[in-house]
Order: C-alpha cells, then structure tokens, then sequence
C-alpha cells in the first residue's frame, strides 16, 4: 500500500515535469509559428520558480486554503492516473468516474480561493469557467458513455488494451465523429483559444487569477501544468489507445498537446454565450448520431 | 600539513544562508521578468516591435501580464499627469516584492516636452523609486530592449534595489505624493 502511494506521488511528479516541459517546447514551437526564436524549452519551469521566490500577499485565509485544496485535489487525481498498461499505481482502481469526481475537488479549490479574493473579476471568471465546463461535460459524457458501452469496460487501461487487442483500432478512428467531439471537449477542458473565455487576459484581467501573485500564483501553476497531464493523458487513454510503453505514451502526449496547441494559436476567442451555443449545438449533435450509430446499430469502424 | 579531509566545514551564518538562497532567487527572477504596462505616453508604440518577431522579448522570458499582483516589473511610458500619478501608485503598492520600476523615454526623467504644463509631474523619482531608465524622445526599440538587459544586469549584482529604499524611506516618498496630489477625501464605498 505505502509503495502505491509512493508510485502515485511519482506519477504525479513525473506528470508536472513532463507537461511543464512540453509546454516551454510549445512555447518555442508557438514562437516559431509567428517567426520568432521563442524563449528557452525550461521557460516554464524559471516562471514558477520564480513566483514561488516571490513574497505574496493574502486575503483571508479562505484564499490561501483553496490553493492549497487546489493543488492538493489534482495531486490527488493524477495519482490514479496510469502512464502505460503496467505503470499504474493502484490497479483496478483506474476508472474514468474517478477522474470525473476527484478533478472537481481541484476546480472547487480554485473556484473557492478565487471568490475568497472578493475581486468582481475573480467572480466573472469563476462563473465563465463553471459555465464553459456545463458546455463541454455534455458532449464529452455522451462520448465517453458510447465507449464505454461498446468495450464493456470502463477503466482506463482496459479501454486502452481493448483498442489495442483489436488490431489497435483508435477510438478517434472507430468512431469518426465521436473523435471530433472528443478534441473539441478537450480544447475546451485545457481552456484553448476559441474557448478561452475565463481566462481572457484583456477583457477580464486573466479572471479567477486576477488577485494571485507569488506563491499562490506559484502553486495555481503547478496545479495547472498537472491539470492538463490528466486531461490530455485521458484522452489518450479513451481516444489513441492507451500506451505499450512509455515510449508510445510521450509521443502519442506530446502530438495531442501540440495540435490542440497549433489550433488554439490560429484562433481568436469567442465570446461566453457563443462557448455555450456551439457545444449544445455541432459537438452535441455529432455526440447523439455517433451514440446512437455506435450503440444501436452497431456500425463502428475497424480496420 | 592539516589533512582537508578531516577539517569541519566552516559553518555559514544565518546571513550567508540568506544570501546564497536569494541568490537562487534572483536567477530565476532575472530570467523571468512579466511586466505590467502603464502605457499613458507615445512611447508605447516602441513596444510592438520589441514583443513581436523584430526583437522578441520573450527570448529574455519576458511578457506582459494583466495585473500588478502578477507583475515583477512597473513600465511607465510617457508622460504622468497629476490623475495618472495616483493610479501609479496603488498599482506599484499592489505588486508583489521584489518589485521594478522601468521609465521609458525622458518624460519621467525630467519632463519631457511637457516640463511647463501645469498637468504633468515631472520628475517621477520623487514619487516612487526607479530602478532603470531608458532615455530618449522617443528611444528607439534596441535601447529598449537595452534597457531590460540593463535591469537583468542590476538584478544580478544586486543594484536594483528600488522596492528596499521604497520602504526606508517611505515617509519622504508620502510626503512628495501628498505634496504633489493633496490631500483628497474619497467618498465611495472602499473608503468610508
């Protein structure tokens, strides 16, 4: 038990590490896109270093608690999360209702310590973040069911052995729509450009982050950087067919975040009631088809 | 002849701990400076090219950030007029230490063109510290970016110092503030 602990603590670590790194190589990437020479692949990692050497200021101690709770809560959901079919720290316990009820104690943190701040911007951001999130859920859950209705599974690594048992047949390919709808669900959940309506640093002074600086700020970004290693580490597992090896796994990462990142960057954002009427409208409507094509007609795609 | 394998390490002070730790501190500080910018002047048109591909500032890890709780460095561009000033104030009282101020062009320095109107404040030394200048009317973008190595500089060896002497000697800085601005009673609803 003490050494599952020990390898969950290792998952999460190794989850911050990587994604703090994929994301100064993006960053580099990004700069290349608009012809600049970008700044160095460990930027990310100097940025946090920094705002934890930083002195910081409070505001209650609801504010300094919810980060905590924040970052705790994530650390806590990226235990459970497995890298490849062997490397898991509690096995059997790797169910996707998991994610979906953990990731939320760490919203919840963030949306409490942000309201603790008494900022109107922090509020404006929490309730866009809330609301873009009801967006998204929808569609993504109608996918997720489909998938796990036509495997008959609902843990991680068995969808991900049973993509690959059958010929490796990515559910991004078996059902064609319901990849679109997934990609879609996860720019919306890592909060990318054309959904990016609670960050929106000119509108609403970078929302619910609006009143953080220094160690606060410090510890809001690790718990970003490893709140996107789950999201995108999910769909992963749902989508590409999970990973032999760890290998597999960091290339299959790294090309998901860099497309969704290359998206983002061409795009301009729209505004919250746009988030909302375009999730219920095309990724809601592809969802149903591709549900009811998958479940009752049985028609899914194999190579 | 004293063997150095058996000698005790000397032990380090309380001080030289600090220092060593604030030292760390300031690699990372230097190489990741996020700048609130007060652009009220004309020459905030120089900063375009200085973020863009021309020049690049992010090569330095540098970036603008969307409020002073998040912001190492105060960019004061241009001119500050007497109304300016006040806001100037909170936001460099809000910002997390350690903290830099950068002026931009000669408007801070001395004035500028504007040193005879009634509207303008022209020395912004008296009023909150800065740490670099850069002078021109307007500076072209290489002293710019010139400018933010220079304050990198000054991180490194120590000289940049401006949020300690903010504290020393708070009550001349209030006392120039309250000089320049008056006394004024808000009435709204922070300050009743």
């Amino acid at each position: 038990m003490l050494l599952n602990i020990l390898v969950g603590f290792a998952i999460a670590f190794f989850g911050f590490v990587l994604q703090t790194s994929v994301a100064g190589v993006n960053r580099k990437i990004i700069a290349r896109l608009q012809k600049r020479y970008g700044p160095k692949w460990y930027q990310e990692f100097l940025d946090i270093f920094k705002l934890l050497s930083k002195r910081a200021t409070s505001h209650g101690w609801i504010f300094d608690f919810g980060v905590i709770m924040a970052l705790g809560g994530i650390i806590a959901t990226a235990m459970f999360m497995p890298l490849t079919n062997n490397i898991v720290a509690f096995a059997g316990y790797d169910n996707f209702f998991i994610f979906v009820y953990l990731i939320a104690v760490g919203m919840l943190g963030m949306a409490m310590s942000a309201s603790g701040s008494g900022n109107p911007y922090a509020s404006i951001g929490v309730m866009r973040a809330l609301t873009t999130m009801l967006a998204y859920e929808v569609p993504f859950m109608i996918i997720v069911l489909t998938i796990i209705n036509t495997t008959g599974f609902s843990s991680l690594t068995e969808i991900g052995l049973f993509q690959q048992a059958s010929g490796n047949t990515w559910f991004l390919i078996a059902l064609p729509l319901g990849g679109i709808v997934g990609i879609l669900s996860l720019m919306g959940m890592l909060g990318k450009k054309p959904f990016e309506t609670y960050i929106a640093p000119a509108e609403i002074a970078s929302g619910p982050m609006v009143e953080y600086g220094g160690k606060q700020l410090g510890m809001l970004f690790i718990m970003h950087e490893i709140t996107v290693f789950i999201e995108v580490s999910l769909f992963v597992h749902l989508f590409l067919g999970g990973a032999e090896n760890i290998f597999i796994f960091l290339a299959k990462y790294f090309a998901v975040y860099t497309f969704v990142n290359l998206i983002s960057n061409v795009n301009g954002r729209l505004k919250i009631d746009q988030v909302v009427k375009f999730y219920y409208k095309w990724p809601l409507i592809m969802a149903i088809t591709q549900a009811i094509i998958a479940i009752y007609f049985g028609w899914v795609v194999s190579i | 002849m004293k063997s150095t394998k058996f000698t005790e390490p000397r032990k380090l002070s309380k001080e030289e701990v600090d220092r060593k730790w604030w030292e760390i501190g300031d690699f990372f500080r230097r190489n990741s400076l996020w700048m609130l910018m007060y652009c009220t002047g004309c020459c905030a048109i120089e900063l375009p090219p200085a973020m863009t591909s021309a020049y690049d500032m992010e090569r330095l890890g540098m970036g603008p950030m969307a409020t002073p709780r998040q912001a190492d460095i105060l960019l004061i561009s241009g001119y500050l007029s007497v109304k300016s000033l006040r806001r100037v104030i909170y936001t460099y009282e809000q910002m997390s230490e350690p903290k830099y101020v950068v002026g931009l062009g000669s408007c801070p320095i001395n004035g500028g063109i504007y040193h005879d109107s009634h509207a303008v404040i022209n020395q912004l030394d008296q009023y909150i510290p800065v740490d670099t200048y850069v002078a021109g009317c307007m500076p072209n973008t290489e002293s710019v970016m010139n400018g933010f190595v220079d304050l990198m500089e000054q991180i490194r060896d120590k000289t940049a110092k401006g949020w300690i002497k903010y504290k020393e000697n708070n009550e001349w800085y209030k006392k120039n503030q309250k000089a320049a601005l008056g006394e004024v009673i808000i009435h709204d609803e922070f300050h009743e």
